[in-house]
């Protein structure tokens, strides 16, 4: 399991759901684990009874078919599949509304689904919070600016038993998963992929209500993740690039030259011991 | 979470060659530097020694020669780039600047020991001056631009070539790598430069190609991959004049795509957020979770008003 993950760590994250798939065959005993583990781009469905899009991943998964947040249906039609309690179901309508506002004031568009379910073992629920915003051209993109672009966020809370001082304790691991590409003659092609995740734990009075508590946990990542995608996406990668080639304004101090230059100067400082 | 993937019985057990084959897709898929690191976890996984030699004696020869990895002589001759361009066979590569021929183990990514070239392996003494004053300026110009930089000149056509006039060509291999996993990254810059050399018309095209990748992994996996195709042409001279100006042309080339690719990051970084997330909300001031969650109950609950009023309004219109 630990090869594995390793693995998916240094496949090329377009590639991601081809090595998943690839794990998966080699490892059949680890295919459960592997898949829950694993953090996979998002795909998209309809809800035909109530005409709405919904996120597919592996904690709204019931065999081969996924449920949809808006009519708790499952697709294709599913029987008997998996139904979060009447309570929990409550919850989940009500977090599904309010992040639907939230999406569309930070994300101008895009999809959001929230699921919730009662963990295997332990008291509490669990939630996971998907928002998917494709701002490519001719798709989401509001302005035109990107050939190529999309976001996928998955969050997954874990939120314990309330307390006799009425709090919770709040387990939050988020991934985002950004692809970009674009194609031209001046810079040919270029494609950056991939995700970044981070934990956040916290215990909270629960007061204001779990979807309050969960939401601004959730806004408050956000904004880190989008902080941290900036800095690895624009800064981290350029830097490797930069240490294999000299940038363009560096290229005359650091020349041969420049170098030699430099190190007879410190040389004669040394000597006249300075 | 439960659920009816357990019943996994009805897999199809893979059989040794679809293993080996999905083994290889790893190994080839390997970042820049990590390919040992990735042979260590696809051994682990595949669990079948024998399986995980065939996978790797087919997968390394392929990524040493995409990657253009450059291994040091054992003869302290300095290095030898493994390339399709100095490929004498499967495991020998030819160093043309010490006019020598390297025998490489592919797996262990090492060069075991070198001879001399034979005289059929090199070009015509006319060819080898070009070459040879081609590649003293990539020298100096991979010095400077390329910390750790390799590159070679190779004659690909025409090595017969006495100055009786016709055509010969030469490719320009720039090869480096960075990997610092304390600093989580690492990364390849790759370019061949296609040179041909027509000595009729004193002309001199070049086709060049590009591509850099990136590989960032801390608290994640990001990769950057990018390709870039160019032509040029200058005028074939004396010997000395024809090396520089060839590689005034691969510099002046490089610059531009590095400025390019410079302002790539620049206008991305500027526009990739305002297309996907905002850094604060349309409202700008931080999301009122409290108000939201009032609000769409409040609209949950006068959609629902308005339903049973209109399924009262219906009834009535029945009644009467």
């Amino acid at each position: 399991m630990e090869a594995a993950m390793d693995l998916m760590r240094r496949m090329p994250p377009c590639e991601s759901e081809k090595a998943l798939q690839s794990l998966v065959q080699l490892l059949p005993h680890l295919s459960q684990d592997l898949l829950s583990r694993v953090d996979q781009p998002l795909q998209v469905a309809t809800d035909e009874e109530t005409q709405k899009d919904f996120l597919l991943c592996d904690y709204n998964r019931d065999g081969d078919s996924h449920r949809s947040p808006w009519s708790s249906l499952y697709y294709p039609p599913l029987e008997d599949g998996t139904q979060p309690s009447k309570d929990l179901r409550q919850m989940e309508i009500e977090a599904n509304a309010v992040f639907a506002i939230y999406r569309d004031q930070y994300y101008e568009g895009g999809i959001s689904s929230v699921y919730m379910w009662e963990p295997e073992e332990g008291d509490g629920f669990a939630a996971c919070f998907l928002i998917k915003k494709d701002g490519s051209e001719g798709a989401d993109g509001r302005r035109g600016l990107l050939q190529h672009g999309v976001w996928d966020a998955i969050h997954v809370i874990e939120v314990g038993e309330v307390d006799e001082n009425g709090q919770a304790h709040y387990c939050l691991t988020s991934t985002v998963m950004l692809a970009l590409r674009s194609e031209n003659k001046v810079s040919g092609t270029f494609s950056m992929s991939g995700s970044i995740t981070r934990q956040m734990e916290d215990t909270l009075d629960v007061t204001d209500g779990h979807i309050t508590n969960m939401g601004r946990m959730i806004e408050e990542m956000e904004s880190k993740l989008r902080n941290g995608l900036d800095q690895v996406y624009f800064g981290k990668t350029k830097e490797v690039v930069s240490t294999l080639r000299e940038p363009l304004g560096m290229m005359s101090a650091s020349s041969f030259t420049g170098q030699s230059i430099q190190s007879n100067i410190i040389n004669d400082m040394l000597r006249r011991g300075m | 979470m439960a659920n009816h993937y357990e019943d996994e019985d009805d897999t199809v057990e893979l059989d040794d060659f679809q293993k080996v084959s999905l083994a290889k897709w790893f190994l080839q898929n390997a970042p820049s530097e990590e390919m040992q690191h990735v042979a260590k976890d696809v051994r682990e996984v595949l669990t079948n020694d024998r399986l995980y030699d065939q996978a790797a004696a087919e997968a390394f020869p392929e990524y040493n020669l995409k990657e253009m990895i450059s291994l040091e002589m054992p003869n302290g001759t300095g290095q030898v780039l493994v390339s399709r361009y100095g490929e004498v066979d499967g495991s020998h590569y030819l160093d043309p600047r010490t006019a020598q021929v390297a025998a490489v183990d592919h797996v262990k990514q090492i060069c075991k020991s070198v001879r001399p070239a034979s005289d059929d392996e090199l070009p015509s003494n006319y060819v080898e001056q070009y070459r040879a004053s081609v590649d003293a300026e990539v020298l100096k110009y991979v010095e400077e631009a390329y910390p750790r930089g390799s590159c070679s000149v190779y004659c690909t056509n025409g090595k017969n070539n006495h100055g009786d006039g016709g055509e010969f060509e030469l490719t320009v291999v720039i090869s480096t790598s960075s990997f610092s996993p304390k600093n989580f990254r690492g990364g390849r810059w790759r370019s061949v430069w296609t040179v041909e050399l027509n000595e009729e018309n004193e002309s001199v095209e070049l086709r060049g190609h590009i591509h850099v990748n990136a590989h960032y992994f801390e608290e994640g996996n990001v990769q950057l991959a990018t390709s870039y195709e160019c032509s040029d042409s200058t005028v074939m001279q004396d010997v000395i004049e024809t090396g520089v100006s060839i590689v005034a042309v691969i510099r002046h080339q490089e610059s531009e795509y590095l400025a390019a690719l410079e302002d790539k990051y620049s206008t991305l970084s500027d526009t990739t957020f305002k297309e996907l997330r905002r850094k604060l909300p349309v409202t700008r001031t931080q999301f009122s979770w409290d108000n939201a969650l009032q609000l769409s109950l409040s609209r949950e609950a006068a959609r629902q008003i308005s339903m049973s009023s209109r399924v009262q309004s219906l009834a009535r219109v029945e009644e009467v």
